[in-house]
């Protein structure tokens, strides 16, 4: 979690300008009547039904802050999220083949960029051999044993839509890659290679209040790092070795690549006149292991951060390498209630010369940077009310991050969710207390089909 | 795998003739007995089982709910552990989610849930054998079983249930239970349990189950409709056991983290 300024990149295509409304919003209209008539009559005519299967939802999802002091560039006011989505999955899996295929979709109107959106979240092809199995295409990864803290998951993650009440699917981004799956009795593998680099979504100009150490040089150049296709030494490299040896359950991990939120660049740190941004390089190398214990379920999990291109720790424009550590207990009480308590720490290495470099507009980050999380989570109602609260709080930046939701079920497919993101700390420059007038509060409901 | 099955029999029955406080002439069979014999026959039929279950939750107002999925389960021999694996039909929110369940009989069982949209195999804590399972009106235990010598059992008589002979048995939990009592109707022949009712701390009935529909499965009988009905709320939730299937040889594989994240596609269609 980096508290580095961010300007919105993404692979997502936009429809030109032409399109807005009138022709594309009946378009939309039209899919969004269309889609369960297909999914209801037309489909089961077909023979091949079983192996073919679309599904889907219609969903509204708006969040609104919970004041009105509104960050610079805001085109909504106090709307953060306001959007009508519409999503198309889609997968063929035929009998007795070793091939197969799913695409996930999303089609939607964003209405505080007031602009249609596809989003073109998965889809990859699928073979299947009793000893391996290939998976190429745009997919999503989610790796570790830790609750939405993550250290040996180096996939993308979208924490713009954490931040503001989007689903918790939302929060992974697909990755254009190649995994192998390699299955033995010794150890099993998950082998991945992603030719093009994604970035984090973080917190961006105009929704989300934010820390910024340079405000007064408000146009920086983002170099993002050519894809493998062009420049071959740029292939991302991710490997999950994983067993279980009795009751544990553990897991190794290795990763090259580049941090996924930017490292800056200045003709001076203390002065700038220029600056601009790029991913540095790194290299996670980590362990996991989980097992029943203390009549509930213990998690945990390792991870070094060797920063590639700041190994002297001398550079403030790169984070410095680190050792993370977390711990996590997880209970289960009569009545469908559940606690999960998480300790997370980000321990710096090269401490003393991060100190020595530290341009003086810098948030200074503790030596142990560390969290606390707690979940709980009751249902009610034979399971279609959902009442859930998550808490961060770190213990040196002596900041908030609170969610607490309700959730319900009206029916099978008709979903109802309204909850608060809560931002609350001491200081203006730390991970969440730079949100803090960013509380929201969000409402979902989703119609699956 | 059928000679270690036979033998976790015998050692359930030598047990149960040790525990056995009740005891009728010679010849007939104890209340431990019986409910050992019951819950082997329910919950431990086949070496391993397919089945389609369509559960349904329906409200005192008529309200239906849908829960569709394919069940596999493995016995593991010796000490009664088993493997349950279950993919998810319906409903369409649910649909590819997957469940692993690791069972136990002397400790808590270890559950895997695999969350499609975000690719995640989540570790489930597992010490709430009383949750409702997906939403029903069972009960993670109704779903697996229960050791019989959690409960002080005693036969109260011999009855006939819709034209069935029956041994009608009271359990009494010996620690902590969701109930206070249990008594069950047994089927003379086959020991299959055809009903069963729950009591609460006042002594009020408070779920009833009912086994509506026996078929024989190659041998095997097994009941195929399920009813648990609370009645208290007035919800109900009717399982039909359909496409069942014993003794197919699943392989131990089957229930791990791979196919948690592919479902095995011979098994679950």
């Amino acid at each position: 979690m980096d508290t580095i300024d961010k300007f919105q990149i993404n692979s997502k295509f936009q429809i030109p300008n032409i399109f807005y409304f009138g022709f594309s919003h009946w378009c939309l209209f039209g899919i969004w009547c269309l889609l369960p008539v297909i999914y209801h009559f037309l489909l089961p005519a077909f023979s091949f039904a079983e192996e073919l299967s679309l599904h889907g939802f219609l969903q509204t999802n708006y969040s609104v802050r919970a004041n009105d002091d509104n960050p610079q560039g805001a085109k909504q006011g106090n709307l953060i999220l306001g959007e009508e989505r519409a999503q198309l999955k889609a997968s063929f899996y035929p009998q007795k083949s070793k091939i197969g295929m799913f695409v996930k979709s999303d089609f939607y109107h964003d209405w505080v960029e007031e602009d249609w959106t596809f989003d073109f979240r998965e889809g990859y092809l699928d073979f299947m051999e009793d000893k391996f199995g290939l998976r190429v295409g745009r997919q999503i990864y989610t790796w570790g044993v830790g609750d939405l803290l993550f250290i040996n998951d180096v996939f993308p993650k979208d924490w713009e839509a954490l931040y503001s009440g989007r689903p918790l699917e939302y929060l992974k981004i697909g990755m254009d890659s190649l995994k192998l799956d390699i299955y033995s009795d010794i150890v099993s593998a998950e082998a991945v290679i992603m030719p093009n680099f994604q970035a984090d979504d973080l917190p961006s100009v105009g929704r989300f209040h934010f820390f910024d150490p340079y405000p007064n040089i408000p146009n920086r150049e983002l170099e993002k790092p050519d894809s493998a296709f062009e420049k071959f030494g740029n292939m991302e490299y991710a490997l999950r070795l994983y067993r279980n040896i009795g009751d544990f359950e553990f897991g190794a991990y290795a990763y090259k690549g580049f941090f996924r939120t930017a490292g800056m660049k200045a003709d001076n740190f203390n002065s700038p006149s220029t600056i601009s941004q790029f991913y540095p390089e790194l290299a996670v190398y980590g362990l996991s292991a989980q097992r029943s214990a203390f009549g509930g379920v213990v998690s945990a999990e390792y991870g070094y951060y060797d920063s590639l291109d700041d190994r002297n720790g001398k550079d403030p424009g790169i984070n410095n390498s680190q050792s993370r550590f977390l711990v996590g207990y997880q209970k289960a009480f009569p009545q469908d209630f559940t606690v999960g308590i998480q300790y997370y720490s980000e321990l710096m290495h090269q401490y003393s010369q991060y100190e020595d470099n530290l341009p003086p507009t810098f948030a200074k980050i503790s030596e142990l940077h560390q969290y606390l999380t707690l979940r709980l989570t009751k249902l009610l109602k034979y399971q279609t009310l959902k009442l859930s609260l998550f808490t961060f709080y770190s213990l040196d930046e002596e900041d908030f991050f609170i969610i607490p939701e309700v959730s319900y079920n009206f029916t099978d497919n008709l979903l109802g969710v309204i909850g608060m993101n809560i931002f609350a700390g001491a200081e203006d420059n730390t991970t969440f207390g730079q949100h803090k007038k960013d509380t929201n509060i969000y409402v979902t409901v989703r119609h699956s089909f | 795998m059928r000679t270690i099955k036979m033998l976790f029999v015998l050692s359930l029955l030598i047990f149960a003739s040790f525990a056995g406080k009740v005891s009728f002439a010679k010849g007939e069979l104890s209340a431990d007995d019986i409910i050992a014999k019951s819950r082997f026959v329910f919950y431990y039929a086949g070496d391993d089982m397919k089945a389609k279950v369509l559960m349904e939750l329906i409200n005192k107002d008529g309200q239906k709910r849908i829960r569709e999925l394919t069940m596999l389960r493995k016995n593991l021999g010796e000490g009664g552990n088993q493997k349950y694996f279950m993919y998810f039909h319906k409903p369409s929110d649910v649909k590819d989610t997957t469940f692993m369940v690791y069972k136990y009989p002397d400790r808590d069982d270890d559950r895997w849930l695999f969350i499609p949209s975000i690719n995640l195999v989540k570790r489930i804590a597992a010490n709430d054998k009383y949750s409702s399972f997906v939403g029903s009106d069972f009960t993670y235990e109704d779903v697996s079983g229960r050791k019989p010598d959690e409960d002080k059992h005693t036969l109260l008589r011999k009855e006939t249930l819709n034209g069935k002979n029956c041994f009608v048995i009271e359990s009494m939990p010996i620690g902590a239970s969701e109930y206070t009592k249990r008594i069950s109707w047994i089927d003379e022949t086959n020991f299959l349990p055809l009903k069963e009712e729950f009591y609460d701390k006042q002594n009020e009935l408070y779920r009833q189950f009912e086994a509506q529909e026996i078929k024989d499965i190659n041998g095997i009988l097994t009941a195929t409709k399920r009813v648990m009905k609370n009645i208290k709320t007035g919800h109900r939730t009717e399982a039909t056991f359909q496409e069942v299937e014993y003794n197919l040889g699943i392989g131990d594989d089957v229930f791990s983290e791979r196919y948690l994240r592919r479902p095995p596609l011979e098994w679950i269609r």
